[in-house]
């Protein structure tokens, strides 16, 4: 077992190309709800949560029902229903067995059925040539990252709430400058990490 | 509503990207580059126009409870088409979209006028406002992406500019960048757009999918953004 490369992996994946700074994936959620710290955390943690469920059902359908039928065009149109059913089948199985962690995180789940990150997660896992450990890894790490990006930038908003903005740059504009800043202080972690471990 | 009307409403007056704010994801990541955006532009409004036609022809047919599924299935079986034939003839643009090219089939602006539109009108309306959004789109792509190439590269389409080739900021074709000229563009909309902008702030009410995601969990998260 290599623990080195899978660190690797998961520190990429959280720091250098993290899914909303640096791909671009997932903005929606990360404009729309970062507005509070509790709605930050609740929509991050439901978006590990289900990109981790995601990946664990969508590797195993690409590398034994897809590829051996020579059926990897298919791959958007089987990724995106089972990522919208499971969505549906956890919210269902959170209501019935577990109602706690569906109340804290269940208004979050409908709105991640159509969230690219999750899809992109499943997508770029098989499209870097992962095993199935290396893909859970990584989008643990990718997951981590949203939170983190999610949490750090509810806190920059929190800020901005209370100061003087000029007039056109009211709302979303100077929401968009302030992740332009928050995104700049992540290119910092470029090369840290292979480093980390040389 | 004329059919110039239906068209031109994409291009300015509803602009998917700068007035509506959807399909920000492709925007950020798809405008370093005027050929990268242009390619994407294009991409989506194939798969629009061709999701919206089958969608309002389809309208009468798709029962209303499934009708977010079945249009799942449509959109993502449009960008498999075009994925496909992305890969086929135009392989230099599939290497610079690489992940966003699949990541159409979640892309607001399609779901969002197939919800809004397409099954409510007829199938020329619907092709007619699939192409203003597509133009829109891709115009608005177009702009940020020729202001992040021309200042951040020097170049404009790879052909180098004499003296901002040498001046280069090159922040602007990184992350940060994407975001920044993004917020100065609908800043630049706020100011100097006709009416005012209906939205002051991101939240679920702009987002087309607000209806059919199950409307409660918006309305949810949005008391809980604004308690």
């Amino acid at each position: 077992m290599d623990i080195k490369g899978l660190l690797i992996i998961l520190l990429s994946a959280a720091f250098i190309n993290n899914y909303v700074l640096s791909r671009f994936l997932g903005i929606c959620p990360f404009l729309g709800v970062s507005k509070k710290l509790d709605s930050a955390t609740g929509m991050s943690l439901a978006v590990i949560f289900v990109m981790l469920i995601a990946t664990a059902v969508t590797w195993p359908i690409q590398m034994y029902l897809l590829v051996p039928n020579h059926l990897e065009y298919l791959q958007t149109i089987v990724f995106i229903l089972v990522i919208a059913a499971l969505v549906q089948l956890v919210e269902i199985v959170l209501k019935r067995y577990i109602p706690a962690l569906h109340k804290s995180l269940g208004v979050y789940l409908p709105l991640i059925t159509t969230n690219c990150a999750v899809l992109g997660v499943t997508i770029l896992n098989i499209d870097s040539g992962y095993d199935f450990l290396q893909s859970m890894v990584n989008s643990l790490g990718s997951g981590l990252g949203f939170f983190l990006a999610m949490v750090m930038f509810s806190g920059v908003r929190s800020t901005l709430e209370g100061s003087d903005i000029p007039k056109s740059f009211k709302g979303l504009p100077i929401t968009l400058i302030a992740a332009a800043i928050t995104s700049l202080s992540f290119l910092g972690f470029g090369g840290v990490i292979e480093n980390l471990f040389a | 509503m004329n059919t110039l009307q239906n068209f031109s409403k994409g291009l300015i007056k509803e602009n998917p990207v700068l007035v509506l704010v959807l399909g920000t994801c492709p925007t950020l990541a798809t405008s370093t580059s005027v050929s990268g955006a242009l390619g994407m532009g294009a991409a989506a409004t194939v798969v629009l126009l061709c999701s919206n036609i089958v969608i309002s022809a389809l309208r009468k047919v798709i029962p209303d409870k499934v009708r977010i599924p079945c249009y799942i299935v449509l959109i993502a079986g449009f960008v498999t088409m075009v994925q496909m034939l992305v890969k086929a003839f135009a392989p230099a643009l599939d290497e610079t979209l690489g992940i966003y090219l699949p990541l159409i089939v979640v892309n607001c602006i399609i779901l969002g006028r197939a919800e809004m539109f397409a099954n409510k009108n007829k199938v020329f309306d619907s092709a007619v406002d699939a192409l203003g959004m597509g133009a829109g789109f891709t115009l608005a792509l177009t702009l940020m992406a020729t202001i992040r190439e021309v200042f951040g590269n020097g170049t404009f389409f790879g052909i180098s500019i004499p003296i901002l080739s040498d001046n280069h900021i090159s922040i602007l074709t990184m992350a940060p960048g994407g975001f920044f000229v993004f917020g100065l563009l609908i800043a630049a909309v706020n100011k100097w757009g006709k009416h005012k902008p209906k939205k002051k702030d991101f939240g679920c009410e702009g987002c087309p999918n607000a209806d059919s995601c199950s409307q409660k969990s918006c309305e949810a998260v949005n008391q809980e953004v604004t308690a």
